[in-house]
C-alpha cells in the first residue's frame, strides 16, 4: 500500500547508496577500458597531461599471447576450485560433527570459527614461515619425527600449499553455514528414516544433502567472489614464483612492477570478463534459491 | 521424542569434535606460543611446547621497532569509520527496498552484489591515479572511501534480509498514529533492527579489518593499518619467529576477541541471513 509519496521518498533514500556504486563501477571501469587502448609506460615518460598515443587492441593480443596467461588462468582457477572443494567437503563433516551432542559445544565452535578471523597477511606469514619453513618449521619437525625427508613445500608442492592456507581460512566460514542449516533440519524426519532401517549413507544422501544445497549453494557464491581475488596469500608467501600467478596476481605485476598501465588494463578488462562470467552463472543459481 | 543418547556416544562425539577443534586452532595457539619464546626456544628442535622460559620481551621489541598503537588505530579507524559510513548510507537503501519494493527490486539487489565480483586488480590503476589527484594517497580518509564502498554491497544487502523480516503492519500502525518517515525510521524500524544492524556492523569490522589488497596498496607510512603493519615482517625479519609471533598475535588480537564475543550475532551475518 504504498502512497506515490512514500515512493518518490524510497527512491530518494536509495539513490545515495545507487549513486555511489554506479560511481564506483563506472568511473574506473571506463578509466580502465581507456588506458587498455593506450600506450602507457609511466616510466618512460607517458603520462595523461602529453596524451597518450593510441595502440588499438595490441595490449589485449600481448596480455593473452605472453607465455604467464593461460598458466594464470588454469592457476585461479585451480586455487577457486580446489579451496571450494576443501571447504565444501571438510565442512559438511564439519558440521554433522559439530551436530552432534557433547560437551562444551560452545568452545568447540569457538576454536573452529577462528581462523576467519586472522586476516590473510598473517595466515600467510605464520604459515610460510613458522610451518612450512623447510628447516625450522614446524610441518619439517613432523616429517623429521618419523623419519621422512621435509618437503620445501611452499617451492615443491606450492600450489597445495596455498590451497591448504587458504582452505585454513575459509573452512569456519563453511562450517558455520552449514551448520546453521543442518540445525534448521527435522529431527524427526532423519529418525522415522534412522527406524526404516536406512543406513547412515541412505540418510545423508536423501534427506541431509539435499537439505543443505541452498546453504552449499551460498557458501559457492560467496566463497568465489572471495577467492577469485585473493592476493595477500601469494604476495607474502610466493611472491607470484613456483607456479602461484594467478590473474589477479599477473595485472598486479604488470601494473605496479613492470608499470606498463596500458597492458596491466588490458588485463584488468580479461579479469573483469572473467568474474562475470561466474556471476552470471552463480546470480542464476543464487537468483532462483533466495526468492524461495 | 528425544533421541536417547548413550553416553559412550557421547564421549566419542567430544573426543572427536574437540581433537578436530583443536587441530584447526592449533596454528593460531602455535603463534600465541611462540610470540612468549625466546628465538632461541622458537626454533629449538624438537620444538617446546609449553615448557620454555616464558618471556614479553619479543611484544617490547616489536613495540619499540614498528609502534604498533599507530597502526591500530589507523585500523581502528579505518574499519569502523567505514563501516560507520556505509551503514549511514545503506540503512535507507535497505529500508526503501524492503517496504516500498518496485519490480526491479530484485534488480537492483543483484546488481549491487555484482559490483562485489568487479575485481579490484582490474581498476587498481584509476583508482591509484585518482587517489594521487585528490590528494587521497596514503589518507586514512581515502580508505575509509574506498573500504566503505567495497563493502557496501554487502551491507545493503545483509540489513535488506534483516529488514524483510519486520512485519509491514507494525509500520502501518506506526503511521495510523501519525508518525513520520523519520520517526518511523528512528523509532519503530531501528529498535527492531537493531540485532540485525549489530551483525552487519560486525562482519563488516571483520571484513575492513582483514582487507589486505587495498590496504597495501594504497597507503605507505601514514594511514598504514594492521594489515601493512604485518606485512613489514614478510622478509628477512620473518626468520626471527618469535618477534614474527608477537607481532601476528597483535595484529589479530583484538579482532579475534571481538569475534569471539560475538560469534552469535555474527553467525546470522555471515550467512546474509539466507540460511536460518
Amino acid at each position: 500500500m504504498a502512497t506515490q509519496h512514500s515512493r518518490s521518498a524510497a527512491r530518494l533514500m536509495m539513490a545515495p547508496a545507487v549513486i555511489l556504486l554506479l560511481g564506483w563501477m563506472l568511473v574506473p571501469l571506463t578509466m580502465t577500458l581507456y588506458f587498455s587502448f593506450k600506450k602507457y609506460l609511466p616510466l618512460r615518460g607517458d603520462s595523461l597531461a602529453n596524451g597518450l598515443e593510441w595502440v588499438g587492441f595490441e595490449n589485449y593480443v600481448r596480455f593473452v599471447s605472453s607465455s604467464s596467461f593461460w598458466p594464470s588462468i588454469q592457476t585461479t582457477l585451480i586455487i577457486v576450485g580446489g579451496v571450494l572443494f576443501i571447504t565444501v567437503i571438510l565442512g559438511i563433516l564439519l558440521a554433522i560433527l559439530l551436530d552432534q551432542p557433547m560437551w562444551g559445544q560452545g568452545v568447540v565452535r569457538i576454536l573452529v570459527i577462528a581462523p576467519f578471523f586472522v586476516m590473510p597477511t598473517v595466515s600467510a606469514l605464520v604459515w610460510k614461515n613458522i610451518f612450512m619453513d623447510p628447516v625450522n618449521g614446524l610441518l619439517a619437525h613432523l616429517w623429521k619425527f618419523f623419519g621422512a625427508e621435509p618437503v620445501q613445500w611452499l617451492s615443491q608442492a606450492s600450489l597445495p600449499s596455498i590451497i591448504m592456507i587458504v582452505s585454513w581460512q575459509w573452512l569456519p566460514f563453511a562450517t558455520l553455514i552449514l551448520l546453521t542449516a543442518i540445525q534448521s533440519l527435522d529431527s524427526e524426519q532423519l529418525e522415522a528414516a534412522e527406524m526404516d532401517g536406512a543406513p547412515v549413507l541412505k540418510r545423508f544422501w536423501f534427506i541431509v544433502l539435499p537439505h543443505l544445497s541452498r546453504a552449499i549453494t551460498i557458501v559457492i557464491l560467496i566463497q568465489t567472489i572471495f577467492l577469485l581475488s585473493i592476493f595477500a596469500e601469494i604476495f607474502v608467501t610466493t611472491a607470484g614464483a613456483f607456479g602461484t600467478k594467478t590473474l589477479t596476481y599477473l595485472i598486479f605485476q604488470r601494473v605496479l612492477e613492470s608499470q606498463n598501465v596500458g597492458l596491466g588494463s588490458a588485463g584488468g578488462v580479461y579479469a573483469i570478463i572473467l568474474a562475470n562470467i561466474v556471476a552470471i552463472f552463480l546470480m542464476r543459481i543464487v537468483g532462483k534459491n533466495l526468492d524461495a | 521424542m528425544a533421541r536417547s543418547v548413550t553416553s559412550q556416544r557421547k564421549t566419542i562425539n567430544t573426543v572427536a569434535a574437540w581433537t578436530v577443534g583443536l587441530l584447526i586452532f592449533f596454528p593460531i595457539l602455535w603463534t600465541i606460543l611462540t610470540s612468549f619464546k625466546t628465538e632461541a626456544d622458537a626454533i629449538a628442535s624438537p620444538p617446546k611446547f609449553l615448557f620454555f622460559a616464558w618471556t614479553l620481551e619479543n611484544y617490547a621489541i616489536v613495540q619499540e621497532r614498528s609502534d604498533y598503537m599507530r597502526f591500530l588505530w589507523n585500523s581502528v579507524i579505518i574499519a569502523g569509520g567505514s563501516t560507520l559510513l556505509g551503514i549511514i548510507i545503506a540503512v535507507p537503501a535497505a529500508w526503501s527496498m524492503a517496504f516500498v519494493p518496485s519490480k526491479r527490486t530484485k534488480d537492483i539487489l543483484m546488481w549491487m552484489l555484482s559490483t562485489k565480483m568487479l575485481p579490484a586488480v582490474g581498476v587498481l590503476y584509476p583508482i591509484y591515479l585518482m587517489f594521487i589527484k585528490l590528494g587521497l594517497l596514503d589518507t586514512r580518509i581515502g580508505l575509509v572511501i574506498v573500504l566503505m564502498l567495497i563493502n557496501l554491497p554487502i551491507i545493503v544487502w545483509m540489513l535488506y534480509t534483516y529488514f524483510k523480516e519486520i512485519p509491514g503492519e507494525i509500520l502501518e500502525a506506526a503511521r495510523m498514529d501519525g508518525a513520520g518517515l523519520r520517526e518511523e525510521i528512528l523509532y519503530v524500524l531501528t529498535p527492531m533492527a537493531l540485532p540485525g544492524i549489530a551483525s552487519t556492523v560486525l562482519l563488516n569490522v571483520i571484513l575492513a579489518w582483514n582487507e589486505a589488497f587495498w590496504t597495501l596498496n594504497l597507503t605507505a607510512a601514514k594511514a598504514a593499518p594492521l594489515t601493512a603493519f604485518i606485512a613489514s615482517y614478510s622478509s628477512p625479519e620473518g626468520l626471527f619467529y618469535a618477534k614474527l609471533s608477537a607481532a601476528s598475535t597483535m595484529a589479530i588480537a583484538p579482532i579475534l576477541i571481538l569475534g569471539w564475543f560475538s560469534q552469535k550475532q555474527l553467525v546470522r551475518g555471515l550467512t546474509f541471513g539466507a540460511v536460518k
